[in-house]
């Protein structure tokens, strides 16, 4: 109460303070109808500035923090792919399957075809996905932490298979792969993957399509009762997730040059959940944003030894105590309460 | 399989665990007609309900539709071929708005045989249908999100959901448990128009008066057995029916 009556006066007459959101907010709360500039700059401008300050970093990092950006795209398209399964009621623990798939794919293609990346990143990607997808479907039936175990396994079991079988160079992996032409083309591959996959996902969770998966996540048994195949939506659902995840595995491929079974290492199954639960699930921007914390953070850290672990793991217990609901939640909350004067008498 | 049965069901039979939800239930339904199904509380009228749509497997029984064997279909197939069903506990998607509850099954493989034909905008559609089961179509309800309305808001969301399928079978499983008075008054004719439009209505109901203004038939489920089959007046004068319910409802 004691906000809504904060007034000031000066010679001019009275003035009341006022969210900047207000004129849009009191219209409706799910549809915007914008009426100014103003109002539109103002959801215009967040967005702006995330895309030119991303397009601009590599031109102004040095070399290690540009890699150490690259690093932060990766994860962060990883922690969209597990956003967007995540929409649809699916708790993936299994990115690295996505990671390892694509980047064994191009390797091989690489390795053994001599296919250049132009050819090696596309194919891995569909077929990256194509094979997880087939992977997944025996147990789409399986729900929450059932389905997050499995998912959790498969990674692993990849790894023994190859162990054991000594296929795709075995322990040591392939190496010497086709490098990518520079720097600049990596850094900018990854950026316009990275805006595809957030604004691509957010667009599709707000079509009718994207209705279905949020259904799926609130009540599976409903979407069945209004007559909509769920095992048929939840695997195009993985399939497109996983497609993101298969081409930055791909694409690291060519970039390290080398693929090993570290493609199927469990941080890449862990970083890109804990990047969004740092930067708030549920909304893509949160994900993407998580991972442009905790990534640099675990780099920067580096720096301290071993007790790297000790401090990004207790950092990240801060995070999500002292903000649950995501850093990028809270900062869009409190963008939306900024206020500004108006005139009233 | 060459008759006018429409919904027919045969020694239908499922067991959890120990218990015999359901032993052995038969029926036969024809287009149009509509049948109401009594009983005290676990009896295994939810059962039947799932048993029919899909949403769980029978022991053994049969379920036929149309003159073909459905049993065991699964329930986004079984809705597809006209069955539509309401969940006795309301299951909404509670972070959508009321409207985009109703897209989900606008966008179903049936529904989409109809578009085209007279069928408009999606989110037009929805509104119309939820203005049909009493949201105030320029009130902000049918925006709001679904875990922020009231429960008999929700069960109403339930019917509308069956009439966006355009089914051919409603299944109402306690449609008007937790609706006040008003709500069940206004919602009745709703269910009156379904009926006259040709569809054929199975109802699951407590509140017998205004279940006997909408069915012409009805049996009576107790421990999972069918204990009586008949008009409403036959039925409701039998001795196993007065004995099963007495003492165990109310
Ligand atoms: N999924 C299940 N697992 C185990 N037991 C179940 C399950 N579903 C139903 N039952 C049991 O089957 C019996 C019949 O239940 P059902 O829900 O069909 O009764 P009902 O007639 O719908 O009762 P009510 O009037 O309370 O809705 C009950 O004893 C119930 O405990
Ligand atoms: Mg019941």
């Amino acid at each position: 109460m004691a906000k809504i009556r904060r007034e000031k006066k000066d010679s001019n007459g009275k003035y009341r303070k006022e969210r900047l959101d207000r004129g849009i907010k009191a219209r409706s709360d799910t549809i915007f109808a914008l009426t100014s500039y103003r109002e539109a700059l103002y959801l215009v401008v967040p967005r702006a500035v995330t895309i030119i300050g991303l397009l601009i970093l590599p031109l102004v990092l040095d070399i290690w923090w540009t890699k150490v950006m690259i690093m932060a795209c990766v994860i962060a398209i990883l922690a969209l792919s597990w956003d967007f399964i995540a929409s649809a009621g699916m708790l993936s623990l299994g990115q690295a399957l996505f990671f390892g798939a694509g980047g064994y794919l191009a390797g091989v293609l690489n390795y053994y075809w001599g296919l250049s990346p132009l050819y090696t990143i596309p194919i891995a990607t569909i077929a990256g996905a194509t094979v997880c997808t087939l992977l997944f479907l025996p147990v789409l039936r399986l729900r929450g932490i059932y389905f997050a175990m499995v998912t959790f396994a498969m990674p692993l079991i990849l790894v023994r298979i190859i162990e054991a079988t000594r296929i795709w160079g075995g322990i040591e992996g392939l190496s010497a792969l086709t490098p990518l032409p520079n720097l600049w083309v990596s850094a900018y591959l990854v950026i316009a993957a990275v805006f595809a996959c957030l604004f691509g996902f957010r667009r599709l969770m707000d079509s009718d399509y994207g209705l279905v998966l949020r259904g799926m996540m609130d009540n599976d048994q409903a979407v069945m009762a209004g007559g909509i195949n769920i095992y048929w939506y939840k695997a195009q659902t993985l399939f497109i997730g996983s497609a993101a995840g298969a081409f930055i595995g791909a694409f690291m491929t060519h970039y390290y040059r080398i693929v090993g079974t570290s493609a199927f290492s469990i941080d890449y199954s862990i970083l890109p959940v804990a990047c969004t639960v740092v930067g708030g699930p549920g909304n893509f921007a949160g994900a993407m944003f998580g991972a442009f914390i905790l990534v640099p953070l675990c780099e920067y850290l580096r720096a301290i030894g071993s007790w790297r672990i000790v401090l990004y793991s207790f950092l990240m217990v801060i995070f999500v105590v002292a903000v649950p609901e995501g850093i990028f939640n809270y900062l869009e909350r409190k963008y939306h309460q900024f206020e500004h004067w108006v005139k009233t008498g | 399989m060459k008759d006018d049965s429409f919904l027919k069901i045969t020694g239908l039979s499922k067991s959890f665990g120990g218990v015999e939800a359901l032993s052995n239930v038969s029926f036969d339904l024809k287009q149009g007609e509509s049948l109401g199904i009594i009983g005290p509380n676990g009896s295994g009228k939810t059962t039947l309900v799932n048993l029919i749509t899909g949403f769980v497997k029978p022991d053994s029984g049969k379920v036929f539709f149309r003159g073909k064997e459905i049993t065991g279909k699964r329930p986004y197939t079984i809705a597809n071929l006209g069955i539509a069903r309401t969940f006795q506990m309301a299951k909404a998607f509670h972070h959508l708005p009321a409207f985009k509850n109703i897209i989900i099954p606008l966008r179903s493989p049936r529904v989409k045989t109809f578009r085209g034909a007279q069928y408009g905008e999606r989110d037009d559609i929805a509104i119309d249908l939820l203005e049909e089961v009493g949201f105030e179509r320029d009130s902000a309800v049918p925006l709001k999100t679904a875990k922020s309305l009231p429960h008999g808001y929700l069960k109403r969301l339930e019917l509308a959901r069956c009439m966006a399928l355009r089914a051919d079978v409603i299944i109402l499983d306690e449609l008007f448990s937790g609706m006040s008075m008003s709500e069940v008054a206004s919602t009745l004719p709703i269910i009156e128009k379904l009926k006259e439009e040709g569809k054929t209505v199975v109802m699951i109901e407590h509140r017998l008066r205004e279940l006997f203004r909408v069915v012409n038939c009805l049996i009576v489920l107790n421990f999972g057995q069918k204990i009586a089959e008949g008009s409403p007046a036959e039925v409701m004068g039998s001795e196993a029916v007065k004995a099963a319910y007495l003492g165990s409802e109310e």
